[in-house]
């Protein structure tokens, strides 16, 4: 058993990456680009070896579940925590989707930042990225890997990070490279909305130790059902909220749309692919806490479903190519919560891994495409053949801290979007490598037979038809839409003709970004064959079962199959009549505007929700802030408190009790008193000393008449 | 025998004359005769005790105070001669010895 085990290479699932980043942020000043990206992709391709690694050791183990401490933490009275590497099946799941799917982001990543950051002017920004990008690996081994919550946690924050760090990844610009602090805001409102979910997250972990008396994932599965079926409510709605923070479910999936500010290989591993899945993976793993409390499981379910047609309905209405699926991931994640709030975990996780697959693929075709656009508008701009140019090396660093407003320097001949689909059409000509990528994501996303996105969106389907109808009909729904707004995005940007000129001379992207692609395609394509609905190849199932426990392989119902399969092409048949038929002009407005009418224009503004969240939260937060900062701590501390009551009273200390009272009139009188003294004495002995030898021989014997009396008489 | 307390208040006489004639005289020459007196009347004391002292084993008297008396009329003699010395040199730099006008060291 030994022999085969790798499970000593658990560690390594992190320190592989960290490496990657330390020798990136040590020595890569002296690296070429290629260099650097090799190396971090590297990094992340070596914590890739080791997932498959760790996963064949789980397999051989008959997915027994195995552990690797590597030291003590925290040890405080009851609270003993370790830093232990939890090997099992759910787990090695999570680490082959971020490591290999991060591995192909990484070397897309090579090529598409080599012209980001030169479209940018910054080419010095070329190594943080991807000592970010190695960053994130790391921390999301720690996450999916760690053996209890608290190590979760660890993990989980550290992602945070790396997702706040690389959505303000260009922080002085705004999407559109103009001097702004648009970026850098939707990396706050990402950070901030993190930290509510966290704060449910954390109160969750506080009533798990109170109650349960520890983080550990066994020992908390063990014990509780000891406790009160009211905890484990409140401790698995709690971590609801920590859910809704990261997976971006109804209420706080608000930052995702904005995160896409950051560069597009970030949208598709961070925010598409891995981190915002760590949210269904920490409820797949507390699964058995979770099938305790059948109330927490239907708020989840709901709370999934009704995002998931939610956001769906916005992303019909957007026109930014990395906005529509910014929405249909939110969706596809309220498809996964769903799944896991079903009950459905295996469900759950094979539409998170089918889901990483084409929609990193989406996300990075949209990528190419936006960077096509680049392409066509710098030639034009420019007037000449060649790929865009170097900025001189000089203008690079000295753009490394501008003020958003002292950025004159920066040519700029009109405000273009290379991400507004309206600037886009008739791509399939220029671009036909991305065109067909597109369409693989877009068939598997939209769950057409037999792609990945067909096979794993019926199961959650199916699991929801045969025990919560309600979320079925609204996942239905969502599925309708999410073909539909796929349909649009690929009529809109691949059909028609050309409605801007950047769009006519747009120029397809280098290998180093397309084979990762095909890579993603072919996985969009076959995925589905991880866990088909045939007797016998429940292979995820199986696989997921060791850790979850019994999960039932449910065959293929075709009457759920054939309902979603016709809804999709429903869907894709209808866009296909308002937006393939009559492809949208130049400056035409969308056709759904007219038939839809308020409908559409609540869709295009994603429902007010952001108007809504700044009139209810933030503008009443921004008036709690100003009352605190104007009325109680500027006028009441400062004014009053500070500068009244303790600078006041030590002021009259200083200058009447201490200055007046103590000082002068008491120090200083005794000083000047001891003075006088000193001088009424000597002025009264000066007088002894005459001068006359006799009267000194006088005091000599009254002194010895004074001792010989006091010794006669004593 | 004369009792010993009888030469004591005759030195205790002899010493409190000197001790005034110092005080009370304003001419060196006397206050140096008042000194002698007082040196004298000392000598006398220890003379009478060193008489009623025990006498140490094979000796007819003890000498001690005898001794002493030699060694103090030594130094008076000593005395005398720098101070008369001094008298003659403040003579002739002030042509006066009345000590009340030698009170330059006064503070």
């Amino acid at each position: 058993m030994e022999t085969t085990s790798f499970l000593y290479l658990a560690p390594f699932l992190v320190f592989f990456p960290a490496i990657g980043l330390l020798v990136n942020l040590i020595f890569g000043s002296r690296f070429s680009e290629k260099a650097i990206g090799w190396i971090a992709s590297a990094a992340s391709g070596a914590a890739f070896v080791v997932s498959v690694l760790l996963a064949y050791s789980v397999s051989v183990n008959h997915g027994e579940l195995m552990r690797w401490t590597i030291g003590e933490w925290i040890h405080i009275g009851n609270l003993q925590l370790d830093w232990t590497f939890r090997v099992d099946s759910l787990s090695t799941t999570m680490m082959l989707v971020v490591s290999g799917v991060g591995t192909l982001i990484h070397i897309y990543a090579i090529g598409y930042m080599h012209e980001d950051v030169r479209f940018k002017n910054d080419v010095g920004r070329y190594r943080r990225f991807f000592v970010f990008l190695n960053l994130f690996i790391a921390m999301m081994m720690i996450l999916v890997s760690g053996d209890s919550y608290m190590m979760l946690f660890v993990g989980w924050e550290g992602v945070g990070l790396c997702s706040f760090l690389l959505i303000g990844f260009w922080y002085e610009m705004d999407t559109l490279a103009r001097p702004s602090w648009a970026n850098s805001n939707a990396a706050k409102k990402a950070f901030i909305t993190n930290r509510i979910g966290d704060f449910g997250f954390l109160i969750a972990g506080f009533i798990m130790f109170w109650q349960i008396g520890s983080f550990q994932f066994d020992q908390v599965f063990e014990l509780a059902h000891t406790v009160e079926p009211g905890i484990i409510v409140a401790i698995t709605l709690f971590m609801l909220i920590g859910v809704a923070g990261k997976s971006a479910q109804i209420p706080l999936y608000v930052w995702l749309p904005d995160a896409m500010a950051g560069p597009t290989p970030v949208s598709a591993l961070i925010h598409a692919a891995t981190m915002v899945t760590a949210g269904v993976y920490l409820i797949a793993r507390s699964a058995p806490l979770y099938s305790l409390v059948p109330q927490a499981q239907n708020i989840v379910a709901m709370t999934g479903a009704v995002t998931a047609l939610f956001a769906a309905t916005i992303a019909v209405g957007q026109y930014d190519i990395k906005k529509v699926l910014a929405y249909s991931t939110i969706s596809q994640l309220g498809f996964m919560v769903a799944a896991v709030g079903m009950g459905a975990y295996v469900a759950g996780m094979f539409h998170l891994v089918t889901h990483a697959f084409f929609k990193a693929l989406l996300f990075l075709s949209a990528g190419s495409v936006i960077l096509g656009l680049e392409r066509g508008h710098h030639h034009l701009a420019h007037h000449s053949p060649s790929s865009p140019a170097l900025p001189p090396k000089g203008e690079g660093s000295s753009h490394a801290y501008p003020s958003p407003t002292g950025r004159g320097a920066r040519v700029r001949e009109e405000v273009f979007d290379p991400g507004d689909m309206r600037n886009m059409g008739g791509l399939r000509k220029t671009m036909p490598v991305t065109f067909w990528l597109y369409i693989f994501g877009t068939l598997a996303l939209a769950g057409i037979w037999p792609f990945a996105g067909f096979w794993s969106k019926d199961e959650i389907l199916l699991d929801a038809k045969l025990h919560y109808p309600t979320v079925y009909w609204l996942l239905a729904i969502a599925a309708f839409f999410t073909a539909f707004y796929m349909g649009r995005q690929i009529w809109m940007v691949f059909f028609g003709e050309p409605r801007h000129e950047a769009a006519a001379h747009a120029e397809e992207s280098p290998k180093i970004m397309t084979v990762p692609l095909m890579v993603l395609a072919a996985l969009a394509l076959l995925g589905g064959a991880l866990n088909l609905p045939f007797e016998g190849f429940h292979n995820l199932t199986l696989w997921l079962g060791h850790t979850l426990g019994e999960v039932e392989g449910l065959p293929l119902n075709l009457g759920v199959a054939g309902v979603s399969t016709l809804l999709a092409l429903l869907a894709i048949l209808i866009s296909w009549f308002l937006y393939g038929r009559n492809p949208l002009k130049k400056g035409q407005i969308d056709p759904l505007k007219k038939p839809l009418g308020f409908l559409f224009t609540g869709m295009e503004n994603k429902w007010f929700i952001d108007e809504i969240y700044w009139a209810v939260f933030i503008d009443r937060y921004v008036d709690i802030a100003r009352f605190l900062a104007d009325v109680v701590d500027w006028r009441f501390w400062h004014d009053w408190f500070h500068e009244k009551v303790i600078a006041g009273t030590y002021n009259w200390l200083a200058n009447i009790a201490l200055n007046r009272y103590a000082d002068q009139q008491g120090i200083d009188a005794f000083i000047n008193a001891l003075g006088k003294a000193t001088q009424w004495a000597s002025a009264a002995t000066r007088k002894v000393q005459n001068g006359f030898v006799r009267s000194y021989a006088l005091s000599i014997f009254l002194g010895v008449i004074l001792i010989l009396g006091y010794l006669l008489l004593k | 025998m004369v009792p010993v307390n009888y030469y004591i208040i005759l030195s205790a006489i002899l010493f409190t004359i000197g001790a005034l004639g110092v005080l009370v005289r304003r001419n060196p020459l006397i206050i140096f005769m008042s000194i002698e007196l007082m040196l004298n009347s000392a000598n006398l004391a220890m003379v009478a005790f060193s008489s009623v002292l025990p006498k140490p084993e094979g000796q007819l008297q003890n000498y001690s105070g005898q001794i002493f008396v030699f060694f103090v009329i030594a130094v008076a003699a000593a005395e005398v001669a720098v101070g008369l010395a001094l008298i003659v040199q403040i003579f002739k730099s002030r042509h006066s010895i009345n000590v009340d006008e030698m009170n330059n060291l006064k503070g």
